[in-house]
């Protein structure tokens, strides 16, 4: 053997845990991941499209806050998506892994437009809006404890049950637009009372998305308080750490599941109420659009604080309205708009390994002796 | 023979986060000795022994091979530098048998036949004088021939260099001797030889040179003949202290749990408990001897409410108005609603006892936090529980907001023992409670149990080191197969006794 493939080599690098990191270092990896995010969305729109990068951006920018219109059409969006995401975060904390609020909320939505439909010019106002909160937690609840009493007695995989049971509401869903058509043959169900406008949601000063803004923000703030300072929020994070500490301390842990699981649905019910009664005062199988998953990204991303899913929830919907803008301004395909939110949120989430990791390079060793 | 160590460490330095792990170690180890490694837990004795297996890399320093600086990155690394380590917990795959565990992973090239390997391991477990079956499944083995193996894995690998993690703190005295002898065979053959222990009188029996940890330096390393257990004592802690368990006679002792023909199912129909029958007294220490899995886990958790029981009756007489419960079929929360002061310390610490990403304080919560009618949680007075644990125990942490998994385990244990203690139980039940933990807090872990006994409290202490449980306890009930083989009087009963005991089989049970 020759003398120089006996020498020790060492690797380049090695990766090490870090010891913990101030908040303000912390914050600064994370801005400095997003500007690092920014400089090659520009890159990568020079190389495919020889346009401006800077005016790129502008437009993105426009596109979110280009103009009062679309700063409370944001802010409507953050609020829906902000309300399924609280929805989902007890779920989750509890390491329940409700991937059905997609269905939970359309359930919201089917209750909602039920009520608007088949008893909205029956009962004066006050009341037919109560009736229409009320089903459509129950709606939801009930779409997301099924699988959660499943789980709770016979320990079936909810991830599987509560994927389910999103095209069981997706179906259900269609079959009512079948029969509520209006009008016929136009395959959807058109503006519910358009005339009397019997169940939507009143305009406050003037902004018809305000109401469902106000309800969001008290809603975030009950969670906050939900999660960290009441009894509930403690087993429920017992409950998530460990099932067997819940037993040996007495805990009922299968009414822990069942009882989350119905605030998690109940919470997109709400969800499908704003959308319909609230917002769009229709309903199609597209209500809910994707943001039943979207959610649980701004839930884990805020690492399941409500007060942080006020900026991960701004940060996705920025995102996506900035991306669809850019499409449609510099006429280009949906697809640049979906590189561009891939690159950034790969960026955003990689560089939590940099917050939780340091890399270390080895320093030579002294030759020699 | 080669005139430089086997094995040498110079300066080996590691880091997690702000925690030194390791500071400037150096170490020696000769072919043809046995070397142990004494400390206290987070003296960093595993973390040194896993940068010499290739599971961690060292931040600084030098390991050098036969005079030879070599670099140990990973495992195969290690493989290749002829080093093997036995973990504490046994990386077996069970529906496999010994011979098909042990060339598992093997290259393709140096693959052999199951034959060939099984007449390979023949021939090693000779040599050394294993007693092992090749062809029998791991599921079906005790945990000594598990680690049997463990160990012939690692010399059909090629090993010249064993390091042994702890590997006593699960075998009866009858199975430490055996493996002793292997160990000495295996010396005497020109292996170099590590051993990680806690027990002083193994250290004297077994090594030729003791090396020394103290949070994480290196103290020094003795010839094991010229040491005593004082000396290795005071190395190890730093200070003087004296070993001797300050066991009272029981006082005014009264039957407080009278268990009565308990058995239990597991869910496969097998028995777990069959007819236990004890009695357990306030102001004694009963203690329970058994091989790991005896049934000791299902007795301690019938108790507690947390075991379907299929028969039997478990009484409990309240010492004040002596009026008698069956808990039997009750939740841990009617048995408190009862009024029956019971605390448990369960062996899973971190799994079960307590949550590990959550901090002191609110671990002191999931005793107390459903008192009061409002639905929020009352925070200070966990918090000042917290406080005062860690003051009177001495927990090492940096505060009552340090989650508890990123405590030592000694300190986790001084956390859970605190809040079991505190709600001033009347029956208190510890499983294992000083495994994994250091001579310092295993002592107050013993004075604690001796405290409480004092104050009238029946106190059930399921041990594994029989030495202590003939210091500590007043009784020794001991279980073999879920059954009671006998219950002896723990002040003249000897160790060998308890050993034939624990591994009776009457007729019955297979």
């Amino acid at each position: 053997m020759s003398k120089a493939s006996e020498k020790a080599k060492e690797p380049l690098f090695h990766i090490a845990k870090r010891p913990s990191m101030p908040m303000w270092k912390s914050w600064l990896i994370r801005i400095a991941a997003i500007a690092a995010a920014l400089i090659v969305c520009a890159a990568i729109v020079v190389m495919l499209t020889d346009l401006n990068p800077i005016e790129v951006y502008v437009s993105m920018f426009n596109g979110a806050f280009g103009s009062k219109r679309k700063i409370w059409s944001l802010l409507q969006n953050i609020a829906i998506l902000l309300c399924i995401s609280l929805a989902v975060t007890p779920a989750f904390k509890m390491r329940f892994w409700n991937i059905g609020a997609e269905g939970q909320v359309l359930a919201g939505c089917l209750a909602t437009a039920a009520c608007m439909i088949l008893i909205g010019d029956k009962l004066p106002s006050p009341v037919l809006i109560l009736i229409m909160v009320i089903a459509s937690i129950a709606a939801g609840a009930l779409w997301s404890v099924i699988p959660a009493f499943f789980k709770a007695n016979w320990n079936t995989n909810e991830t599987l049950f509560t994927l389910m049971m999103n095209y069981v509401a997706i179906q259900l869903v269609s079959f009512f637009i079948t029969i509520w058509e209006n009008p016929k043959g136009s395959a959807s169900i058109g503006i519910i009372n358009m005339n009397s406008q019997a169940g939507w949601f009143p305009s406050l000063f003037g902004q018809k998305y305000l109401i469902n803004i106000i309800i969001v923000a008290v809603l975030t703030v009950l969670m906050y308080i939900y999660l960290k300072y009441s009894k509930h929020g403690y087993e429920i994070a017992v409950v998530g750490e460990s099932e067997n500490t819940a037993r040996y301390v007495g805990m009922n842990v299968k009414k822990v599941i069942i009882r989350t699981a119905a605030l998690s649905g109940a919470l997109c019910g709400v969800a499908g109420l704003l959308l319909v009664a609230g917002t769009d005062h229709t309903m199609s199988t597209e209500t809910a659009g994707g943001q039943g998953f979207t959610a649980i990204m701004v839930s884990w991303l805020a690492k399941f604080n409500p007060l942080l899913m006020i900026f991960t929830s701004f940060l996705i919907v920025f995102l996506e309205k900035g991306a669809s803008e850019i499409a449609m301004a510099f006429r280009l395909n949906e697809s640049i708009a979906d590189i561009l939110t891939g690159i950034i949120l790969f960026f955003i989430i990689g560089c939590e390994f940099f917050v939780n990791y340091q890399i270390i390079f080895n320093k030579k060793h002294k030759e020699g002796k | 023979m080669n005139s430089y160590p086997a094995l040498e460490l110079k300066k080996i330095t590691k880091r997690f986060g702000s925690i030194v792990a390791n500071k400037d170690v150096d170490l020696t180890v000769r072919r043809g000795e046995i070397l142990s490694i004494l400390g206290e837990n987070g003296s960093g004795k595993t973390t040194l022994m896993n940068m010499i297996s290739g599971i961690y890399y060292p931040d600084d320093g030098q390991i050098f091979i036969d005079g030879r600086e070599v670099v140990i990155k990973s495992p195969r690394d290690a493989f290749k530098y002829k080093i093997g380590m036995i973990h504490q917990h046994f990386k077996l795959v069970d529906v496999f048998s010994a011979a098909e565990n042990i060339v598992l992973g093997l290259s393709k090239e140096d693959s052999p036949t199951i034959k060939e390997a099984s007449e390979r391991v023949r021939k090693i477990s000779e040599k050394y004088g294993f007693d092992i079956d090749p062809e029998k499944k791991i599921y079906r083995m005790s945990v000594s021939e598990k680690q049997t193996v463990e160990i012939i894995k690692v010399l059909f690998r090629g090993a010249d260099i064993l390091i042994l993690d702890e590997p006593t703190a699960v075998l009866t005295p009858q199975e430490t001797q055996k493996l002793f002898s292997v160990l000495r065979t295996m010396r005497d053959d020109g292996k170099a030889i590590i051993i990680i222990t806690h027990k002083l009188h193994e250290v004297l029996s077994l090594s030729d040179r003791v090396a020394v940890l103290r949070k994480g330096e290196y103290i020094n390393t003795v010839v094991t003949a010229e040491t005593n257990e004082a000396e290795l004592t005071e190395m190890m802690v730093g200070k003087k202290i004296t070993l001797d368990i300050d066991r009272s006679e029981p006082k005014n002792t009264q039957d407080r749990l009278i268990i009565n023909n308990i058995n239990c199912l597991s869910r496969e129909g097998i028995k777990l408990l069959d007819n236990v029958s004890f009695t357990a007294k306030g102001g004694e220490i009963l203690g329970i001897a058994g091989i790991a899995g005896s049934g000791q886990r299902e007795l301690l958790e019938a108790i507690a409410g947390l075991q379907r029981l299929e028969s039997g009756e478990i009484n409990y007489i309240d010492p004040n108005t002596g009026k008698t419960e069956n808990l039997k079929d009750k939740t841990p929360l009617q048995i408190r609603d009862l009024g029956v002061r019971l605390s448990f310390v369960p062996e899973d610490r971190l799994g079960m006892g307590l949550v590990g990403n959550m901090d002191i304080a609110e671990n002191m919560m999931l005793r107390s936090y459903r008192k009061g009618k409002s639905m929020f949680l009352e925070r200070k007075k966990p918090k000042t529980l917290a406080e005062t644990i860690i003051e009177q125990l001495e927990v090492v942490t940096p505060g009552v907001s340090t989650p508890v998994r990123k405590l030592s385990g000694g300190n986790v244990q001084k956390v859970l023992v605190g809040r079991e203690i505190s709600s001033s139980p009347t029956v208190l039940m510890a499983a294992y409670p000083v495994r994994g933990l250091d001579i310092n807090s295993s002592y107050m872990i013993y004075n604690l149990l001796n405290r409480q006994k004092e104050n009238g409290v029946a106190v059930i202490f399921v041990g594994e080191d029989l030495d202590v449980l003939l210091e500590l306890c007043d009784r020794i009930l001991v279980i073999g197969a879920g059954r009671v083989t006998g219950i002896v009087d723990a002040r003249t009963a000897k160790k060998e006794e308890i050993g034939l005991l624990m591994t009776k089989t009457d007729g019955g049970a297979a």
